[in-house]
């Protein structure tokens, strides 16, 4: 309910009152604005006016006074894509497109119910994994050792929130449990859990599971990393849904199990998915800290956008291009992840919009 | 609901001995297979390894080591190495987020800017490859023949950060330590009083204690030892190795943007009405900053600033990644050279759960000091 408007600033009026009505405020964007006015003008002529941005190798860049995209045209591919065959990386490109396509259409509010969205993802992460993968439909077979680049980068990330919800959906019940020993289980799980790195639970997974699971059980390396993510980020997101069911009044319980719904049915049709609405600023929060953190798995030995970007510095003689690459690398993050929290934000108004009314 | 209560019952208790022994059998499942492997591979097991030398060179440590110091000398050397980085970048993040949370309250649309940009860059890429990039910039800086110099003090070249050492004797420290105990009695005991003068005596006391210091130096040795070029390389002062510097830098950089963003919604939680009614009291606009809003703000902040510290100490272990031995590193080699995976893993996790506890055990504590009591 908005009350009667304030009465219209002029532009003039409000660009005074912003940064010219005191003294301090005078000298402080007099000084700064100096400042950022010099800073613009190096960023814009070393990335642009001074750059080169088509060469064989560096050395055309050693003369150049600004960036050396050159280096992007070099080995784009290779931090793209990886260790991917350079034959098959329209598949790899193609994989990334359904993937990206697939997070886009979850965003729209027309796919929040859970057979759409278990449809979409079906369909999106199957053809990502039938493109990337062959072996069918005259496609080459490329192992997952030759995965890499941006593709393992969403393939790690998508799994983890695929595999991650059910079990934070699991662990969130079972910390609201009448039981005292399901209770005290998932509480101490999500408790140790959450104080560890999570580098320590990936390097479990990788590199200590082997020795304690029989080797019919173990897997492949980057199947277990990924469930060990989904299982940190589960812990996490469990703790988000357990404060978005305790948000759910009472009364909506009582009320389905008045309807003769059973307790079975009151969680899954009334509770969780007010929760799920009630929690959703943090649920995509933690959705984008997921993607960003994925990038640890370099340690681990995987080769993804953040691994293959290193390699690109060591190979060839491009090191000393070392800015430029990690500026491409943060450009990508970057896209996803504050396209990812905008999406947040604007969910976030939207959702106070519709109780307001 | 009779049906909902023998659930409780009768069907609670079969799941939950159900669960036990599921996780029971989970547990020795993975303790016998762990025994075939070690017992296949002809590993050693037990603690016995700690008492070892490691034979291998930690490059950073805050205590002394040699390839020849034991395993659990290097082990806590990487736990020292962790707490030290783990708690610069807390404090330097702390001091950056709180003038970028003030930039972004500030209502002088150029400080909004600067600070919203800075939160956004910084918070939207990934924490490890902003420490390969300052790892980068670190080893790419010139030669110690070129460094960049500040003021004859600070020295900057690809070996690393150099910076001015206060260079003090035994005696020297126990004047120091003296000084400031006295002070700190001093100005508890003025305070027991309601004496005002708490503050100045403390201060006289620090002040004293300088000039037993200067006076009571040997002749001729300098109270910094400053950097300074010796052939190829930098002799004197204190210096951070290029390791260090990155990962602080990156931590610092890192944490900055979301204490900042802690910051600006502790301030922004402040209620206008209390600091009106400050100003309607007759307070400067600085007593109402100092004496209502910073309290106020800081108390709404806390729980979330502890969940960052928190979080900060555990994002030291990218310092792997640039070769920084840290807690994590450092087991991470253990393991690979001696093998005992299990044990390793398990003072990795303990060492992890005792920082975090203790840490999140202090700052609850001083959430509870600090809490506002309502009146009875």
């Amino acid at each position: 309910m908005d009350t009667a408007a304030p009465p219209k600033e002029s532009l003039a009026a409000w660009a005074h009152r912003r940064l010219f009505s005191t003294w301090f405020d005078r000298i402080v964007t007099l000084v700064f604005g100096a400042g950022v006015a010099w800073v613009l003008w190096q960023v814009l002529g070393w990335a642009f006016l001074g750059a080169v941005w088509s060469a064989p190798n560096s050395d055309a860049c050693a003369g150049a006074s600004g960036a050396c995209w050159a280096v992007i045209e070099a080995r784009g591919r290779l931090i793209l894509f990886g260790l991917y065959p350079a034959e098959e990386h329209w598949r790899s490109a193609l994989a990334c497109l359904a993937v990206m396509v697939t997070m886009g259409l979850s965003c729209w509010p027309l796919f929040w119910h859970v057979k759409r969205l278990a449809a979409l993802w079906v369909a999106g992460f199957g053809l990502f994994l039938v493109l990337m993968r062959g072996g069918v439909a005259g496609l080459a077979p490329v192992t997952a050792e030759q995965w890499g680049g941006l593709s393992l980068t969403l393939f790690i990330f998508c799994g983890v929130v695929v595999a991650g919800m059910p079990m934070a959906v699991g662990l969130a019940l079972a910390r609201r449990s009448k039981l005292p020993v399901v209770r005290g289980c998932a509480g101490g799980l999500i408790d140790v859990v959450r104080s560890l790195p999570l580098l320590t639970l990936l390097f479990t997974a990788a590199v200590v599971v082997p020795l304690l699971v029989p080797g019919w059980l173990q897997g492949d390396k980057l199947v277990r990393v990924v469930l060990a993510y989904a299982l940190f980020f589960a812990c996490y997101q469990a703790e988000i849904l357990r404060a978005g069911l305790q948000s759910v009044h009472e009364g909506q319980g009582e009320a389905a199990a008045a309807l003769g719904l059973s307790p079975a049915q009151r969680v899954f049709l009334i509770e969780l998915p007010q929760a799920f609405r009630n929690t959703l600023p943090s649920t995509i929060n933690q959705v984008v800290i997921t993607f960003k953190e994925t990038s640890i798995v370099t340690i681990i030995g995987f080769f993804e956008v953040m691994a293959s970007g290193n390699a690109a510095l060591g190979s060839g003689d491009w090191g000393r291009a070392f800015i430029e690459v990690y500026v491409f690398l943060g450009l990508i993050y970057f896209v996803f992840v504050f396209g990812l929290s905008r999406y947040g934000a604007w969910l976030e108004a939207r959702m106070r919009r519709g109780q307001r009314h | 609901m009779p049906r909902f209560a023998s659930f409780r019952t009768r069907a609670g208790f079969t799941i939950q001995v159900g669960l036990l022994l599921v996780i029971a059998l989970v547990l020795a499942g993975l303790v016998l297979t762990a025994r075939e492997n070690i017992l296949g591979q002809g590993m050693a097991t037990g603690f016995g390894f700690l008492d070892r030398s490691t034979g291998w060179p930690v490059n950073v440590s805050v205590i002394e080591l040699s390839a020849r110091s034991s395993y659990a000398r290097v082990l806590l050397a990487g736990l020292l190495n962790t707490l030290t980085v783990g708690a610069l970048a807390l404090l330097l993040a702390t001091l950056l987020g709180t003038v970028l949370g003030l930039m972004r309250v500030s209502g002088n649309l150029i400080l909004e800017i600067i600070g919203t940009t800075y939160v956004e860059i910084f918070r939207n890429v990934p924490m490890i490859l902003q420490a390969f990039f300052w790892y980068a910039v670190f080893t790419h800086l010139p030669s110690p023949r070129q460094a960049i110099t500040f003021a004859d003090a600070v020295v900057l070249s690809n070996r690393g950060l150099v910076l001015p050492e206060p260079e003090f004797s035994a005696a020297d420290l126990a004047v120091l330590g003296l000084a400031a105990l006295a002070g700190v009695a001093a100005s508890v005991l003025a305070a027991r009083r309601g004496l005002r003068a708490g503050r100045w005596l403390a201060l006289s006391w620090l002040l004293l204690a300088g000039v037993l210091l200067w006076a009571g130096r040997a002749p001729g040795v300098p109270m910094l030892s400053l950097p300074e070029l010796q052939g190829l390389r930098i002799a004197g002062g204190l210096t951070l190795k290029p390791e260090f510097s990155a990962l602080l830098v990156g931590l610092t950089l890192f944490g900055a943007a979301y204490i900042g963003e802690i910051v600006r919604g502790g301030l922004l939680s402040v209620e206008p009405g209390k600091l009106e009614a400050g100003r309607a009291l007759g307070l400067t606009p600085g007593q109402v900053n100092r004496f209502i809003r910073l309290p106020l703000a800081l108390r709404a902040m806390l729980p979330a600033l502890s969940n960052q510290y928190i979080w900060l100490m555990k994002a030291t272990t990218v310092g792997i990644a640039i070769g920084y031995p840290d807690f994590f590193a450092v087991v991470s080699t253990a393991i690979n050279q001696s093998g005992q995976t299990l044990e390793l893993l398990a003072i990795l996790m303990l060492g992890f759960l005792a920082v975090n506890y203790t840490l999140g055990f202090a700052l609850n504590r001083l959430n509870e000091r600090l809490k506002l009591k309502g009146r009875s």
